[in-house]
């Protein structure tokens, strides 16, 4: 501390006031966000008790994460449900999405035939669809990690599509002067070229494939066979349950949370050494 | 004339075998501009030769035509009686250095022996080699974003020469550098070019660079793109700081300015090529 002091002793106001300033951004940066949370948090218990609302309309945080504790075991079961379709869901979208890309990107015809497809798959709400792979698909899992999919394989297709496609010309000239191979251009130049666009991809991805999977365990729920966190949601919505109701909505989106930060520290660590938007800022 | 100069590669006057002579060569885009018109070009074998010219008048053209990367629209290219080019034969030096940027300096450079299938470690005595030929032993486990303008040039050239070429292009390489690490990879592509006794063909618009570096100097002129004049630049090898600051280059460069001179002023009219 005090080693910092006499460095800001030593700078001029003007660098002064800016070393103090990215000091405090970056405290700001997690003590404000929490701050307001710990603040809503209070606000909503307060709104409880001031106006005397019962908790099966809302209840108070206290008796949530009471609840949260108390039907832990209940809960997270389903929250493993949710999550083996979410995983399960996210690694056929990288698989088929990156497939999808690379088969693309040997043709500009195979892409200008087959991308339209790809997008009317993407703009259909999941919603409407999912009637059709009720009567269609008999397997329970299957129906819901193809709902979960047709959700998210679509951004990683088109930012790795695009990435494939935006190699820099003369890299591409240097790698046919050396005779380079389809394969080899593939593998050594258009898929590492195109590894921040599939990362970016991913981390929407991430967050679309556990949305995906809740939406179709909810379509699905109406047929009272699906046990994830959805079906934890209707049911606590049936019985008036709103503490739990609120348990697993909270617990839905910590793991949204998680999964991004998980997704980006992946992104980061792959990215750090080279691409500019994982780079320090030197000013 | 220094045939008897030890080290010095093909005399400075126009002998040596030839390599390749561009024929009649012309080449239009399909958007009607004539980027080069009948141009007639003997390279000879050992030669550092540049093409000098205004911009627009067909000179990194010539050099993606020889390389390979195009196909000229009229005229032949002539690798000594054969009309395809073995590429294992050719590098190119790009303006930019154009490194990979997810791979260190020792995969950049491994590069080309890779895409040939020559696996790391027996790669790796040729790449350290000619790192320390660039001098940039010590730097094989950085990142090209880790390293200064001249210093990925300099890996640039490293992982062009690491194939042992007899033919090296270079399309305006040291442009976007700094005047005193130009100087600097002047002096020190010279140095790799006298000891490895390949042929250059060195694209710029700077007369200085032209005649520090050449044997040949070929200017062109443009709208549409075609050869103005050739210059032999008279002047010993090795050629170093000392030449940089003799009368004898000061007079060549005067010379060479004025045929530059008058390439230009020779294009008639700023839209010429009649489309």
């Amino acid at each position: 501390m005090t080693a910092i002091e006499e460095h800001v002793l030593r700078l001029d106001p003007e660098e002064a006031r800016r070393v103090r300033q990215e000091r405090l951004e970056r405290i700001g940066r997690w003590v404000l966000p929490l701050a307001i949370m710990i603040l809503a948090i209070w606000l909503w218990d307060r709104i409880c008790v001031w106006n005397d609302i019962p908790k099966y309309i809302l209840p108070r945080p206290g008796v949530v994460l009471q609840t949260l504790f108390d039907d832990a075991g209940l809960l997270f079961s389903s929250l493993l449900v949710t999550l083996r379709v979410t995983f399960l869901s996210l690694l056929l979208a990288i698989v088929g999405g990156v497939g999808l890309a690379v088969l693309f990107a040997q043709s500009k015809w195979v892409e200008m035939s087959f991308f339209p497809f790809a997008i009317v798959l993407q703009v259909t709400p999941i919603v409407a669809i999912f009637p059709l792979i009720n009567i269609y698909v008999d397997n329970q899992t299957t129906k819901l990690l193809l709902c979960a999919w047709i959700v998210a394989f679509f951004p990683i297709l088109s930012n790795t599509t695009l990435g494939l496609n935006s190699v820099d010309r003369n890299l591409r000239d240097m790698f046919r002067l050396n005779g380079a191979t389809r394969w080899q251009q593939l593998r050594y130049l258009r898929l590492p070229a195109a590894m921040p666009y599939f990362l970016g991809g991913l981390k929407i991805a991430g967050g679309l494939s556990l949305i995906g999977a809740v939406v179709a365990e909810f379509v699905a729920g109406a047929t009272g066979q699906s046990s994830g966190l959805a079906s934890r949601i209707i049911e606590a919505g049936y019985r008036l349950n709103a503490p739990r109701l609120f348990a697993a909505l909270i617990l839905i989106s910590f793991t949204g949370i998680l999964i991004f930060l998980v997704l980006s520290l992946i992104s980061h660590l792959i990215l750090r050494r080279w691409h500019e938007s994982a780079l320090k800022q030197e000013r | 004339m220094q045939e008897k100069v030890p080290q010095a590669p093909a005399s400075a006057s126009g002998k040596g075998p030839m390599l390749l002579a561009l024929r009649g060569v012309g080449k239009v885009f399909s958007n009607g501009v004539t980027a080069l018109s009948d141009v007639d070009l003997t390279i000879r074998e050992g030669h550092f030769l540049s093409l000098l010219g205004p911009s627009g008048c067909g000179k990194s053209t010539a050099l993606r035509l020889i390389a390979g990367l195009a196909t000229p629209t009229s005229g032949v290219l002539d690798w000594r009686g054969s009309s395809s080019v073995d590429r294992s034969n050719i590098s190119f030096v790009f303006q930019e250095p154009t490194l990979l940027p997810w791979a260190d300096v020792f995969d950049n450079v491994w590069l080309p022996l890779r895409l040939k299938g020559v696996s790391r470690a027996k790669a790796a005595p040729v790449v350290m080699e000619m790192l320390a030929r660039v001098h940039l032993t010590g730097f094989e486990h950085a990142v090209p974003r880790e390293l200064s303008g001249g210093m990925k040039m300099r890996v640039s050239i490293a992982r062009a020469m690491v194939t042992k070429p007899r033919v090296l292009l270079m399309d305006e390489p040291f442009a976007a550098l700094d005047e005193i690490t130009r100087f600097k990879l002047n002096n020190d592509l010279l140095e790799l070019w006298q000891d490895e006794h390949f042929t250059v063909v060195f694209v710029t618009h700077s007369v200085f660079e032209s005649v520090f570096l050449s044997s040949r100097v070929v200017v062109m002129a443009a709208r549409p793109g075609r050869v103005f004049k050739e210059l032999v630049i008279d002047a010993p090898y090795p050629r170093n700081e000392a030449f940089r600051t003799s009368p004898a280059y000061a007079a060549l460069c005067r010379q060479a300015s004025d045929v530059l001179i008058g390439a230009i002023n020779s294009t008639a009219g700023p839209h010429h090529d009649g489309h």
